[in-house]
């Protein structure tokens, strides 16, 4: 993994990222492109595929456009936990273990991983493809345990999903993110739908 | 139970598509110009009537919260919609979003009709990727077919609305922090007053709204305040999606009338308690931030702000997280105050302090390594923390203990004498082993 001193000395938005930029920048008024700081600093993580986070020379640029001191921006930077300053791998492994996720085995799915991997929660592995993360609630309860990957949620897990996913992911084969027991968003399991169902006389669709 | 006719968010599981055009079948931006033209005061009295309370946590009467809204101002007002969801347990507004999303921007619509604002503002937690996805689709497709930006859905009413992802941190789901965030600063919580009503994004007037809250507001004008107040208890009205996650069979979101009774929802709709109701051991019925409640009052707690305030637990964001007798309840409370430690925004000192303090703690007691006279030491600072913060995570931080010592005491004492006669029983070995080799 690239260190700050083989990390790159300049950066800016390749075209189709710097207009991203400017579509954020442009929903805030004049004055206020403040606004829009923790939209450039995800897209200038989105544009560095090879670190997957935001460089010294990004931080530069993005204070610049911005024009808010460098200082004032490693502060915002620091504060939001999706925005990373090191290297994170290519797959950002995130474990929900807050209690909805505890409850039902989220720890196990974290002890799984980092067998898995041969790493710990907060490493990332030798060859930059997995960064293992314990997280806070993601927000998926009623479908715990949970985990995100970069930018899918991964829902209803059990032992054998995740370690399926991270055979697939490491192999380079594709993986179907969402419920893994191929439930409908947070419906009851085993289709049998208490609300919303035909039988009761609303019509879906 | 609530009829299937009676629900508002009908496609809550993702039955049917999201699409603009779907969505217009399940009648969503239906003649919604009438529904502006009713205009400001109309609106907001409607809401009032209908006794609609915030569906964030706080449970504030909106109709009134909205009319704190300056009615002549020289500066734009801002309507902010907190999609910011990550309060532990709450996963309701996510499948609004991404199922039903334009039944949010509607409400959007008219919220910022009843508020006099032109630019709405929707907050969506960072997390949310593929969320904020199929929300900026459906905004896109609304500014298309004129549902918003000049003369919105031919009204007459210009609303220009913008999506704003955060990037990872509870703490912007705090009304002043989300709009310190929102102007691209860190999140942390301002000082009240003055409120965002009167000085709030970019120093504007603004009304910070949950996502539900918005999302019910045009079926309430459609079918009337008569229709929405029929549910629930007096001052607990409507109909709510509850979460309910943990030891049930069937875990789910679902949306009920309020004040429908804790073990209906759970043994109706979450298809029990797993190991049956006589293993359940406690419920935590609001969210991460309330106290849990005990079984023994979970068999007549009623689903609304009243009831479970009674029990000094509360309805927060209605997210039940069912807990059975398996479950280590001082461990889960443990992990709780981890959440908070690592949520704080460090702006506080009892605050900052405090959620380490007592994690740290905590953490000792789920091991036993620790001296009884230490729980009521542990229920000062909590006492300590509450009520002493700028923002409301110090409280939040707090009540889940207080709940945890309410309760479960004894648990913890039982773990602290468990643990000093085991030490004790192996130091009278060590010592017996070092007389006999002396």
């Amino acid at each position: 993994m690239p260190d700050s001193k083989t990390a790159p000395k300049s950066f800016s938005f390749r075209a189709a990222f710097a207009e991203r930029a400017k579509k954020e920048i442009a929903k805030y008024p004049p004055k206020r492109k403040q606004s829009a700081v923790l939209a450039l600093l995800d897209l200038a993580q989105r544009q560095n595929t090879e670190t997957n986070c935001v460089t010294d020379a990004a931080m530069e640029n993005i204070a610049k456009i911005l024009d808010i001191s460098r200082m004032r921006l490693e502060e915002i930077a620091s504060f939001y936990t999706m925005i990373h300053r090191k290297p994170i791998g290519k797959y950002h492994v995130q474990c929900c273990t807050t209690t909805p996720c505890m409850l039902r085995g989220g720890d196990s799915l974290v002890a799984l991983a980092e067998k898995k991997l041969g790493i710990r929660a907060n490493e990332t592995t030798s060859d930059g493809l997995f960064t293992l993360s314990r997280v806070e609630c993601i927000g998926a309860c009623a479908n715990a345990p949970a985990m995100q990957i970069n930018d899918d949620f991964y829902e209803d897990l059990s032992e054998k999903h995740v370690e399926n996913i991270l055979d697939n992911l490491a192999a380079g084969k594709p993986v179907t993110a969402g419920s893994q027991i191929k439930r409908r968003g947070a419906e009851p399991v085993q289709h049998s739908e208490t609300s919303l169902n035909k039988r009761s006389g609303y019509k879906v669709s | 139970m609530l009829d299937d006719k009676d629900r508002i968010f009908t496609n809550l599981y993702g039955q049917a598509p999201v699409d603009l055009t779907s969505s217009k079948k399940r009648g969503i931006w239906h003649n919604t110009a009438s529904l502006v033209k009713k205009g400001r005061e109309k609106i907001i009295e409607e809401v009032k009537a209908s006794g609609l309370r915030g569906r964030g946590g706080a449970g504030f009467p909106t109709g009134l919260k909205w009319s704190f809204m300056p009615k002549e101002s020289d500066l734009p007002s801002y309507l902010v919609v907190n999609a910011d969801e990550s309060e532990p347990g709450t996963c309701k507004d996510r499948d609004m979003i991404r199922f039903d999303p334009h039944r949010l921007l509607e409400g959007c619509l008219l919220a910022s009709v009843a508020l006099g604002a032109h630019y709405a503002y929707i907050y969506i937690r960072g997390e949310f990727v593929r969320e904020s996805e199929i929300l900026q689709t459906a905004i896109d497709e609304a500014y298309e077919d004129g549902l918003l930006g000049k003369n919105a859905a031919k009204s007459g009413y210009n609303l220009d609305l913008f999506l704003h992802r955060g990037a990872g941190a509870y703490i912007c789901g705090e009304e002043t922090a989300l709009l310190e965030s929102l102007e691209g600063k860190k999140g942390q919580p301002r000082l009240k007053p003055p409120f965002p009503a009167g000085v709030g994004l970019y120093g504007c007037p603004t009304t910070v709204n949950n996502v539900e809250t918005i999302a019910v507001l045009p079926t309430i004008l459609r079918r009337g305040a008569a229709w929405f107040a029929s549910f629930g208890r007096p001052g607990n009205h409507g109909t709510k999606v509850f979460s309910i996650s943990g030891h049930v069979n069937k875990s789910c979101n679902v949306e009920e009338t309020m004040s429908i009774p804790l073990k209906d929802l759970i043994e109706r709709h979450a298809g029990g308690v797993r190991g049956g109701w006589d293993n359940l051991l406690a419920v935590i019925p609001g969210g991460s931030s309330v106290p849990l409640i005990h079984r023994s009052l979970c068999e007549n707690a009623l689903m609304d702000y009243e009831s479970l305030q009674e029990l000094d637990s509360g309805l927060g964001t209605g997210a039940v997280i069912v807990m059975d007798r398996s479950t280590d309840i001082i461990k889960a409370i443990a992990r709780l105050a981890h959440f908070y430690k690592h949520e704080s925004c460090g702006q506080c000192t009892p605050c900052r302090e405090g959620t380490g303090w007592m994690w740290r703690v905590l953490e000792r007691m789920v091991e036993g390594k620790a001296k009884v006279e230490e729980i009521d030491l542990l229920l000062q600072v909590t006492k300590q923390v509450e009520g002493h913060t700028i923002c409301a995570l110090g409280d939040a931080a707090a009540w889940p203990i207080q709940g945890l010592i309410r309760h479960f005491r004894f648990e913890i004492v039982a773990r602290i004498e468990e643990r000093q006669a085991q030490t004790q029983a192996s130091s009278s070995i060590a010592q017996q082993k070092q007389q006999e080799i002396a």
